[in-house]
């Protein structure tokens, strides 16, 4: 295994410090997530000045407030559309995108799909909380059907989205799903994910204690984290598993991963073509 | 002959987009929507040509959110609509002021409200062009009323952007936008615009949201030694959020605002004819600026003191000169194609002063001839 490093050099390098504590509630997963984003980036060893982190609005879109790299924040559900502009205008960024689950799938689900389908080399994280946790709770696209919700007292009627399925069937090169319980294999999903050439779509599951985990008395935080084991089970698993057996359950890890020309390479190669054909 | 000005029969729309070549325009994100849809065509056949990029975005929003992001690396970005497009932009606009990004948004104005009519020409949109995103800031809009136009004011507006780190409206409509005209095309090398100021001092004593003596903050690309943040939260001078902070928050709206208006003697344009015994004025702009040129010609030659003022930028208004002509004209009209929009700054302008405004509105998607404003003068000079 390599060498990692030690944390405090991590934070003191990938974080700002002076902007500490966080706005995340006690329990809440999302700092977790940012700081295995921060791990995976920083054993990759990628130019620091040329990574790009782009957020929309939500719990999930906070991380960059205390990250180090340059970043945009965008408008409530339009990361991956500025993020697809700044790629396409300078193809030696690294582009992470985090993202909500209803910043990403409700709001930006237009976006979500096309980036999908196009295939600009941008890696998506999606902080998968199941609600709209800054707001207060609200109902979202990946709310299970029947969970309690600040607009959904009665019981969620909506059936969700499984995001890893709509990512693939978008056309997504690579999707994965990670859990925050699993804090090594996260690591390296995002990884794998930033190494990948084409869109790359990671959907975190992370437990918001706060406000869903309360309404829907899932208890403690550490028994929200812990209740990830009996939630998932990893990709090698679940193909050993029957449906019946699979039922409420998330395979975890890599779940697509494909090659296929990549967006912004393949409009490098159209200039090209035009310049020989305009001289 | 190098150097020389070439003369071409041109379309608007294509006219704006060989201005946006020319300005250095290296980057177009758009989306269909008539009667703007030539510049995006165009633009996708052009910019891989010198070494641009060109997206269809999945949609309005898609658009100037990926322009967004293009102008943060460093490259002068570029968007094109109509109405309902404008109106779907509104919210990543506002970002753009906030977080203080150069792009020209060209919005081709078309017949509304809501779809109304794709293919006939309006100036409904001049207060959303203005005020349409929420919240406070100060918008450069600026107005064609020719071919011509169409390629120098997409240039001035791209200067204009950078200069003040601000996204510049191009607010065009279906006749300028569409008619075919003769155009004077300088040498793409003559054709001069600025680049937005850049950070002068070490990456560490960069503060992104310092503005500079106009308050205009010197903007780093993405992807360099200057880590910087493209907050469009209440952010203070270094990015950082400041959303419970109220002394922040209001230095930070005053100076967006500030910015422009403080500095309008650079921005503003107008062009008067006529004007110095004028006792009635005629204040228009885009395509109706035509036709009500027109009509001041015919009732000069009909012995009436009539005077001519066409604001190029809208907003910020040229108070002070439309100002003047209210001390000295005692009647000023102004025609435009929508229910009465811009005839409101004009009034405000001219409050306290010698001269009685009119309003001539003009709605339904046909535009102004030059007969209906002369009968307008005609009206306000036998009212006397």
């Amino acid at each position: 295994m390599p060498k990692e490093a030690p944390l405090s050099q991590l934070v003191n390098k990938y974080f700002y410090t002076h902007q500490f504590p966080t706005m995340w509630c006690p329990g809440c997963g999302n700092g977790t997530v940012a700081m295995l984003m921060v791990r995976a980036i920083d054993k990759l060893g990628l130019d620091f000045d040329k990574v790009i982190h782009v957020a929309g609005i939500g719990c999930a879109c906070v991380a960059h407030w205390y990250t180090t790299f340059t970043a945009l924040q965008t408008a409530h559900g339009r990361a991956l559309a500025s993020a697809t502009g700044i790629k396409l205008a300078n193809p030696e960024l690294t582009v992470v995108v985090t993202l909500g689950d209803g910043d990403c799938a409700a709001i930006g689900g237009n976006h979500l799909i096309h980036a999908c389908r196009r295939n600009v080399d941008l890696t998506a994280i999606v902080y998968n909380n199941f609600n709209y946790g800054m707001t207060g709770g609200q109902v979202g696209p990946t709310t299970p059907l029947e969970a309690i919700a600040s607009t959904a007292p009665y019981g969620n009627l909506e059936p969700p989205f499984d995001l890893c399925k709509l990512a693939e069937a978008a056309g997504a090169t690579y999707v994965a799903r990670g859990a925050v319980y699993y804090v090594r294999e996260l690591i390296s999903l995002i990884e794998r994910g930033i190494q990948h050439k084409g869109f790359s779509f990671i959907d975190v599951l992370t437990p918001c204690p706060t406000v869903f985990g309360r309404r829907n008395k899932l208890g403690t935080p550490g028994q929200m984290f812990k209740a990830q084991q009996d939630l998932t089970v990893s990709v090698k698993k679940a193909k050993e598993m029957s449906s019946v057996e699979l039922e409420g359950k998330w395979a975890r890890g890599v779940l697509v991963k494909r090659e296929a020309p990549e967006f912004v390479e393949e409009y490098e190669k159209l200039i090209a073509q035009a310049q020989k054909g305009s001289s | 002959m190098q150097g020389e000005k070439q003369a071409r029969l041109m379309q608007g729309n294509e006219a704006c987009a060989e201005g946006a070549i020319a300005a250095g325009i290296r980057f177009f994100a758009g989306y269909p929507i008539t009667p703007s849809n030539e510049i995006a065509n165009i633009m996708s056949r052009r910019l891989p040509e010198v070494g641009g990029k060109f997206i269809q975005m999945e949609d309005e929003i898609g658009s100037i959110a990926a322009a967004i992001g293009a102008s943060l690396t460093g490259i002068k970005a570029m968007d094109a609509t109509s109405g309902p497009g404008l109106s779907l932009k509104l919210e990543s606009l506002g970002l753009a002021y906030m977080v203080e990004v150069p792009l020209v948004l060209v919005d081709v104005q078309r017949v509304g409200p809501s779809i109304g009519m794709a293919t006939s020409p309006a100036q409904g949109d001049v207060m959303q062009a203005r005020y349409g995103s929420h919240g406070d800031y100060a918008a450069i809009v600026i107005s064609p009323s020719s071919v011509q136009d169409m390629f120098d004011l997409t240039i001035r507006a791209v200067d204009l952007s950078e200069r003040f780190r601000v996204p510049v409206i191009l607010l065009a409509d279906q006749v300028v936008g569409h008619m075919r005209e003769k155009v004077e095309l300088p040498p793409h090398e003559q054709v001069k615009t600025s680049y937005r100021p850049e950070p002068t001092v070490p990456p560490e004593e960069y503060h992104p949201y310092r503005g500079d003596d106009r308050g205009v903050p010197p903007m780093a690309k993405f992807g360099t030694p200057y880590h910087w943040y493209a907050n469009s939260s209440s952010h203070n001078e270094d990015s950082f959020q400041a959303t419970s902070d109220y002394a922040i928050s209001r230095k930070l709206i005053q100076r967006l605002t500030h910015k422009i208006e403080k500095n309008k003697k650079e921005i503003i344009e107008v062009r008067g004819e006529l004007l110095d015994d004028a006792e009635i004025v005629v204040v228009a702009y885009s395509c109706t600026a035509r036709a009500a040129r027109g009509a001041v010609l015919k009732a000069r030659k009909e012995g009436i003191k009539v005077g001519f003022l066409r604001p190029i930028v809208l907003w910020p208004v040229p108070e002070e000169e439309i100002r003047k002509v209210a001390d000295t004209a005692r009647a000023i009209i102004v025609p435009e194609m929508n229910m009465g929009q811009y005839v409101h700054p004009v009034r405000e302008a001219c409050f306290g002063g010698r001269a009685k405004v009119f309003s001539l509105p003009k709605v339904g998607g046909e535009p102004f001839s030059f007969g209906e404003i002369l009968q307008k003068i005609r009206e306000v000079e036998a009212s006397a």
